[in-house]
């Protein structure tokens, strides 16, 4: 990639991560109402895209980057066609709506301003996402609206449900996006492609690579997780635990279509082939009927969302599974109908909420009169949500149907599936939209009254909007869905957008839709009581499944951990230096290495005293009475060492050695202070004899290495190096200071790191009253 | 280990031993020396100081956390691999100026600079694990 210009879609890119970090300071200056002026944000960039959308119509691909990492060959670089840019305009326009509405449903929270950046960073993940054209870069937006999402779940952090939620999230998102990871490396380091634009020239080829399939089901593996898919659906209903604005954008409009978007995107040089058409199709169609049957079983109106939003995912994957283009172009129409009326739904649930103080479907009721406005929105996008015509969801249903009836690669068990998922979730769209408004209302909701301006708009112009798309189907079709389906399948819708009804073999199975949905809704009680009874009966789902996964794993981290490190120092040590005396020995005998040694050591008289006192030292520790003698005799031995380095030209070293032998014996007579030891030896002839076997192996081994590395011809380039460059370029005539500070100096901060690091981790261990039994026992004797 | 004599020396000792210790540091590039070695003997003093007086006066001595003098020091490392980074350069690449002070021609770098982290880090990681062992709050 050459070096290019910084342009306008950079900033835009860039803008809510500087929204995000305004925003705690703005909302302390302006309150709440910081909302307003932060929405200008997304607004903004809201505007730019729709700027965008006529060259992209017309069929360009807009792309730019800049190299990243050169060395490894990762750019930043976006590609900005039909499905990226419906994306960003999902993501920028319902979040100009979502932070307009976070300001009134948080009014007053102690850590709105948090939130607002939270949500901003949250925005300026996906956005990346849905532009990233670099494999890196998708995956580095990718991992960051998992974080992102983790934050907002467990927002509230004082209550355990939310904490459990959002690591479950954490967890189940971020473990796909490690398969996601695997994935794209595959694709960089084995098919060598290194962006989508490298992969979508690849083309239908791709799928006769060898590791087409690999690379498939780890797509997949992201792709499944972060779109919740089943049976990795839980983490989206526990996400619920997550204030309501959470709810609307992350978990039903924009991040959990990640993965939706991913398979959309791959679609051109992945689809069509048959472990696509088999995968697909069957994991969408199992979440679609588990979804809408849990949706069902809820009384909670966030969770009867939150699980018809799993559902809708499953259809989504369901119909691109098909790879058929009428299908796509359904699940396209219904991707933008979805965002639009999942959001708003949420939104006016989150409403109801505030105002009614429940959101239980059991306690709610006749609020119609008393919330005109959410009312009429919520009736509208269930309406939507329904499917009935004049609206979006309508034609959604339509295509994917006729592509279903008669595309390829369906089965009519895919359509079935289709038509009983689409029927039960229209029941559970009235249910929430029509229900809570309906009927007689309970004495204690007389209070509830519409809310503020803040928390109705997002709702109205959600609702109004699903309608203006199919009232305007001409520009839906020839700037969003038209350029988004080329860029999916390559091709122009068959049947137009309209707002038109056909009566054909579609229709029908639409009419056969709504009579399952109506009657589902007439007997929502007992349905909701039988799914309930036999949900129970099974006992258990991936929810627990996932909490025993995880106890499984302290557990079995727990006991592996007492059988390694069962508390005896004693046993650590042998072992460890059993293994070292192994591991030097070993290969010097196996691969018959054993050095020559030499008979005779021409030493000087002052270096053979020196090399007498290294032995009288090693001599004192082992007769030593007690420990602390044995330490200090342990320091001459160190000393003796330091004093063989000075006579062999290495003053550094040596100067160095003095240092630490001193501190050793400081610290290690501290140590001894500290710890309950017996002042003396008392181990028994066998113990001291097996002690010193390993002893005298270890020291056999180390010297035997030493002298089979030293016979070894040595390579003096790296001396030769730094001796002809210290003094030149590093300015330095210390060479090994030279090396410290300058040739290698990160190196050196690396360690230094690790040096503190290590310090604070002994400081922590000092600071922790260890349980010392033997003076408990002796206080309670007293 | 609080005899008339240890505890007579000990202040002069220390004090010699911290001055010794940042004449180490900063010959190290030119001589044996540096700041390994020089943030070793400056923790010694601060050990042998607080075994002859105890913990306490040490702490009060040194006025700040020794962990957070470790961390300032290492800040300081990673700051002295800025400079080259604006300036084009990879991370960490010595720069030097020479400037006069006092007629007198300094060599300055931004190598002493990280010398002067690597000496803070070890001084204020050793000291803090050497006084947490002298404490013997149990």
């Amino acid at each position: 990639m050459q070096e290019s210009q910084i342009d306008w879609t950079f900033l835009v890119m860039a803008a809510p991560f500087l929204a995000a970090f305004v925003a705690p300071l703005l909302k302390r200056l302006l309150g709440s109402g910081a909302s307003w002026i932060l929405a200008a944000a997304p607004a903004a960039m809201f505007v730019y895209f729709l700027g965008l959308i006529a060259p992209v119509a017309s069929g360009s691909v807009i792309a730019n980057g800049f190299a990243w990492a050169p060395s490894l060959q990762i750019n930043f670089s976006y590609r900005l066609d039909g499905l990226s840019l419906l994306f960003a305009l999902l993501v920028s326009g319902i979040g100009t709506f979502i932070l307009i509405y976070a300001g009134a449903y948080l009014k007053g929270h102690a850590h709105q301003g948090r939130f607002f950046s939270f949500i901003l960073l949250f925005m300026g993940a996906m956005q990346g996402l849905v532009l990233a054209d670099d494999f890196m870069t998708l995956f580095v937006f990718w991992e960051l609206t998992s974080i992102t999402s983790f934050l907002l779940i467990g927002f509230d952090h004082t209550r355990e449900a939310a904490r459990r939620a959002a690591l479950q999230a954490l967890v189940i998102t971020a473990g796909g996006g490690l398969c996601l990871l695997a994935g794209l490396l595959m694709m960089t380091g084995l098919v060598g492609v290194h962006s989508m634009t490298e992969a979508i020239a690849l083309g239908s080829s791709f799928a006769e690579n060898p590791y087409y399939l690999p690379v498939l089901i780890l797509l997949l593996g992201g792709a499944f997780t972060k779109s919740a898919q089943f049976p990795f659906h839980s983490w989206l209903a526990n996400a619920m635990e997550a204030p309501t604005p959470v709810s609307a954008y992350l978990h039903s409009a924009t991040m959990v279509k990640a993965g939706v978007y991913l398979l959309l995107r791959v679609h051109p040089f992945m689809g069509e082939t048959v472990p696509w058409m088999t995968i697909l199709p069957l994991f969408g169609g199992a979440t679609l009927l588990a979804g809408t049957l849990l949706a069902l079983r809820q009384t909670d109106l966030k969770l009867i969302l939150a699980y018809t939003t799993v559902a809708s995912l499953g259809l989504l994957v369901m119909l691109t599974g098909t790879s058929n283009e009428t299908a796509i172009l359904g699940a396209l129409v219904y991707l933008l109908a979805h965002s639009l009326f999942k959001g708003g739904l949420f939104m006016m649930a989150g409403s109801v909420d505030h105002e009614a103080g429940t959101r239980d479907l059991r306690e709610l009721g006749g609020l119609g009169l008393k919330m005109p406005v959410t009312f009429l929105s919520g009736l509208v996008l269930a309406w939507a949500m329904g499917g009935l015509f004049v609206t979006l969801g309508f034609f959604a249903k339509e295509a994917m149907y006729e592509g279903l009836l008669h595309g390829e690669g369906t089965t009519p068990v895919t359509l079935g599936v289709a038509v009983v998922g689409n029927g039960l979730m229209f029941a559970a769209a009235f249910a929430v939209g029509l229900l809570p408004f309906i009927g007689k209302r309970p004495e204690n909701l007389s209070g509830a009254h519409e809310g503020p301006i803040g928390l109705w708009i997002g709702p109205l112009v959600l609702a109004c909007l699903s309608v203006a798309g199919i009232v305007f189907a001409a520009f839906t079709q020839e700037a969003l869905i038209g350029p988004t389906l080329a860029a999916v399948a390559g091709a122009r819708p068959h049947p137009d957008l309209s707002y038109a009804i056909h009566v054909n073999e579609a229709f029908a199975a639409s009419c056969v839709t709504w009579a399952i949905g109506i009657l589902a809704l007439l007997a929502l009680r007992p349905v909701r009581r039988g799914l309930a009874a036999s949900l129970d009966a099974i006992g258990w789902g991936p929810d627990r499944g996932f909490d025993q996964l995880v106890n499984g794993l302290t557990n079995g981290s727990a006991a592996v951990t007492r059988f390694i490190q069962n508390g005896d120092l004693e046993r650590y040590l042998s072992i460890t230096f059993t293994v070292l005396a192994l591991a030097l020995i070993v290969p010097l005998v196996v691969f018959g290495e054993w050095p020559h040694v030499p008979e005779t050591f021409a030493l000087a008289p002052h270096e053979w005293a020196v090399m007498g006192l290294a032995a009288v030292g090693l001599v004192a520790v082992i007769v030593a009475e007690n420990r602390l003698t044995a330490i200090v005799s342990l320091g001459i031995q160190g000393f003796a060492v330091a004093l063989i380095y000075m006579l062999f030209g290495a003053p550094d070293l040596s100067f160095t050695q003095f240092m630490v032998e001193t501190l050793s014996v400081v610290i290690l007579a501290l140590v001894m202070t500290r710890l309950s030891l017996m002042t003396a030896d008392r181990r028994n002839y066998f113990q001291r004899a097996k002690d010193g076997t390993i002893a005298l192996a270890c020291g056999i081994g180390t010297a035997a290495l030493l002298i089979a590395v030293t016979n070894q011809p040595f390579d003096s380039r790296l001396s030769d190096f730094f001796a002809e460059h210290s003094r030149t370029i590093a300015h330095g005539r210390n060479i090994v200071n030279v090396i410290i500070v300058d040739f290698r100096g990160l190196d050196t901060l690396g360690e230094i790191a690790v040096v503190m690091i290590t310090g604070l981790a002994i400081l922590a261990l000092l600071r922790f009253p260890a349980p010392w039994r033997p003076t408990r026992a002796v206080e309670e004797e007293k | 280990m609080s005899t008339v004599i240890f505890r007579a020396i000990a202040p002069y000792l220390t004090a010699l031993m911290v001055l010794f210790s940042v004449f180490v540091l900063l010959r190290g590039h030119n001589n044996p020396g540096g700041g390994f070695i020089g943030g070793l003997i400056a923790a010694s003093a601060f050990a042998i100081y607080g075994i002859a007086y105890g913990v306490p006066p040490v702490r009060r001595a040194l006025r700040f956390h020794p962990m957070g003098i470790a961390g300032f020091g290492l800040v300081v490392a990673t700051l002295a691999g800025v400079p080259s980074l604006i300036g084009g350069k990879p991370f960490l690449t010595a720069l030097w100026a020479y400037p006069k002070i006092f007629g007198m021609e300094v060599a300055i770098s931004t190598a002493t600079f990280f010398d002067i982290g690597v000496y803070l880090v070890v001084l204020g990681t050793i000291t803090s694990v050497a006084l947490s062992l002298e404490e013997r709050e149990r």
